[in-house]
């Protein structure tokens, strides 16, 4: 669906991104993760033609970008805007024919959106009237309108209580399952392990690793496995550092050159082994891990 | 094109909605009349509650009679100067004039006593009534009979006709040509403060409330600039053709009342006037001048520097606005703009309206920054029409000079945030190609 290659940007003598190269298919929910200042918004800028790269290129299914791509892409910005004085309606109505559809096609979506979200009896009401989390839903269905094939969200979650998040959440899953790919540009990780089918991750410009979910969490395996041994029969050497919990032990134990089935034996001869379970890293701690790594190197 | 159309009707039918703007609208043109009304009610209780001024006349040649006007009558007592001098002393008199024994051919020491400062209007009607007299005299000492003098006497009022190449004449008076003139450039000017302002809030408020970004992401950062002045400008005509049609009906409604007031006397005077050719009459020659205005080249050059002037200015509010966060942060660009404005409005009166062909006027209404005032100012006593084209082709090119200057500000300006520019870094902008 989207393609980058060598994309550079500087802004005075501040480097914004050194040869990003991206390759998101079709139909994915695409993470686009780093910390604040990586990166990630002036690449989006850029996929969004709001800014021009440096050098490089972006594809977009297999043809450089152009103007008449934007009526593709639906973007909703990290910073959201709406016209406060505006109603809902005439809001949702201008941006919609801003993308390009018909005044008619329009006001069906919105009518359809409006009452999917539960939302049709505030269609009058002025933006500065909602709360916040009502501004967000009304910039989401603005944003998604016009079925656009691709969809950049770049921090979707922010000042959504946890019930519209969840609601928000579905409708990312649904429109996924539709076929739209979704880049999806946040640093709450807890939402990328729940959403993301793959993800890159972008420091201080460079891009620093990329990846599915699974092929990323297993290349950042520290291969460590949890265990837990009820009524163990031998004494437990006192490195493991066990945990007495009533009559069985737990503890971790890095393999150390063993393969697991190595481990598992010896791990027998202690007593009834009740839990052996390899040590999966959550993407916060890959992502703390690499940004520490990545600016101490 | 389309988007750009979407952008207008938007920044259109926002403000046109608004309340504020239905208020403005129908307020401004009631303060015209009322201000009208103000100064003909002043004018009139000024003439009804005038006193009669009693001016004290020594004439030591026993020659002279002061004939009393509306305001000032003269008496003649025979008194001495002293006693007279006293009357004015004692407040009994407004003045006191005082005609020694004079040589007619070289006549000296009259003198006017007064307890104040007498009026321009005063020493002139004295000056000319006394001038009268001695020469009366002297052409009545030289054998010459005052009857024959008053039957030669002619009254001669100039009458003003401008000329134009095809030889077509017009009656003009420059007090009409004076106030169009006048008001045509205020107008002028006032338009391009308050709706340029409106462009960079409108500006402002889609950047700090980054609306900018999503707008951007749809359309060209030039469609969204040009949308938003071409959405204000439209506002701004919307208002003014509401005014005309409102001021031109409530004037005539105010004016007709005040017709209906008018001493029998004058207003048959204003009856005949139409019919008598030779009537001279001021208000005649006002009518005259104004049919002899050339009201569709006024208008349609009004129209043409009003827009004309608000484009190369909105472009440069928009700018502006693009390249801060918050308005007060505007103020240290807003010298530029502000300068050649008030130039403008200043060079209309000092220059313009005093002299419309003087060089100053010339280049004043030929550099486009200034000249949708100014040659609003020399527009109404005719303008020579190579000037004109001059001016109204400089005044396009300046306005697309600004506009691609604004532009570059603009696609950079309005997704900068948290940094305060300098001259500098806007000069930067307008060279960087991207």
């Amino acid at each position: 669906m989207l393609e980058t290659l060598n994309l550079n940007k500087t802004y005075g003598l501040n480097r914004a991104l050194t040869d990003i190269n991206l390759k998101v298919p079709k139909g994915v929910i695409f993470g686009l993760l780093g910390p604040n200042g990586a990166g990630k918004s002036t690449l989006i800028r850029i996929i969004n033609q709001i800014i021009d790269a440096d050098s490089g290129e972006v594809l977009i299914d297999g043809q450089p970008l152009a103007p008449k791509h934007i009526s593709l892409i639906g973007y909703l910005p990290e910073e959201r805007g709406l016209y406060k004085k505006m109603k809902v309606w005439d809001q949702m109505l201008y941006f919609a024919r801003l993308k390009g559809l018909s005044q008619q096609e329009a006001k069906e979506r919105i009518h359809n959106w409006l009452a999917k979200m539960e939302m049709s009896t505030w269609k009058d009401k002025k933006i500065e009237d909602l709360s916040k989390g009502m501004a967000q839903k009304v910039q989401f269905i603005s944003t998604i309108i016009h079925n656009p094939p691709l969809l950049i969200l770049d921090e979707p979650f922010s000042g959504f209580d946890p019930v519209n998040a969840e609601i928000i959440k579905d409708q990312i899953l649904e429109l996924r399952n539709q076929g739209t790919t979704v880049i999806l540009s946040t640093h709450r990780m807890e939402s990328v392990e729940l959403l993301c089918d793959q993800v890159a991750m972008i420091n201080r410009s460079h891009k620093i690793l990329d990846g599915t979910i699974k092929e990323v969490k297993n290349s950042y395996r520290p291969e460590v496995f949890r265990i837990s041994i009820d009524q163990p029969t031998l004494p437990i050497p006192t490195e493991w550092a066990v945990q007495t919990d009533g009559e069985s032990v737990h503890f971790t134990l890095p393999l150390s050159g063993k393969t697991p089935n190595e481990l598992l034996i010896e791990l027998m001869n202690y007593g009834q082994v009740s839990n052996f379970q390899e040590v999966i890293p959550s993407m916060e701690e890959i992502f703390i891990h690499q940004v520490k790594s990545t600016q101490n190197g | 094109m389309d988007k750009i159309w979407l952008v207008i009707q938007r920044e259109y039918l926002s403000r046109v909605k608004k309340k504020s703007f239905l208020l403005a609208t129908l307020l401004t043109p009631l303060i015209f009349p009322a201000i009208m009304a103000i100064f003909v009610w002043i004018a009139v209780e000024e003439k009804e509650n005038q006193s009669l001024r009693i001016i004290e006349v020594v004439d030591e040649n026993k020659l002279f009679f002061m004939e009393s006007s509306q305001q000032y009558a003269f008496s003649f007592s025979h008194s001495s100067p002293e006693e007279a001098k006293l009357l004015v002393q004692n407040g009994d008199r407004y003045g006191f004039l005082y005609i020694p024994k004079i040589d007619l051919k070289n006549p000296q020491g009259i003198t006017f006593y007064g307890e104040e400062n007498p009026s321009m209007s005063l020493v002139s009607y004295l000056e000319s009534s006394l001038k009268k007299k001695i020469e009366d005299q002297r052409l009545y000492d030289s054998g010459i009979d005052p009857q024959i003098l008053s039957d030669i006497r002619t009254s001669v009022d100039l009458k003003s006709i401008t000329l134009n190449q095809k030889g077509e004449e017009k009656v003009s008076d420059a007090t009409v040509n004076y106030a169009i003139g006048f008001l045509a450039g205020i107008l002028i000017y006032m338009f391009i403060f308050i709706y340029g302002n409106q462009i960079m809030q409108g500006v402002i408020e889609e950047k700090s409330s980054r609306i900018v970004e999503i707008l951007v992401s749809s359309l060209k950062p030039f469609q969204l600039m040009m949308g938003k002045i071409v959405g204000i400008a439209g506002v701004g005509l919307t208002q003014l053709l509401i005014w005309i049609i409102l001021i031109g009906t409530l004037t005539t409604v105010v004016t007709g009342i005040l017709g209906l007031q008018m001493p029998q006397e004058q207003a048959m005077e204003l009856a005949q006037a139409d019919m008598i050719q030779t009537d001279n009459s001021e208000f005649t020659e006002i009518l005259q001048v104004i049919a002899g205005i050339d009201f569709i080249s006024i208008i349609s050059s009004f129209i043409f520097y009003f827009l004309g002037g608000y484009l190369l200015y909105g472009a440069l509010f928009a700018g502006i606005g693009s390249a801060v966060d918050a308005p007060s942060d505007a103020q240290q660009f807003m010298l530029p703009v502000t300068v050649p404005l008030i130039v403008a409005y200043m060079g209309l009166f000092v220059f313009v309206l005093q002299d419309p062909n003087s060089t100053t006027s010339f280049w004043l209404s030929i550099i486009p920054l200034t000249s949708p005032i100014a040659m609003m100012g020399r527009v109404s006593y005719g303008v020579p029409f190579w000037e004109l084209g001059l001016s109204m082709l400089l005044l396009i090119l300046g306005f697309l000079a600004t506009t691609w200057l604004a532009g570059k500000i603009y696609r950079i300006g309005i997704l900068m945030h948290g940094t305060k520019p300098s001259y500098k870094t806007l000069w930067k902008w307008i060279k960087s190609s991207n």
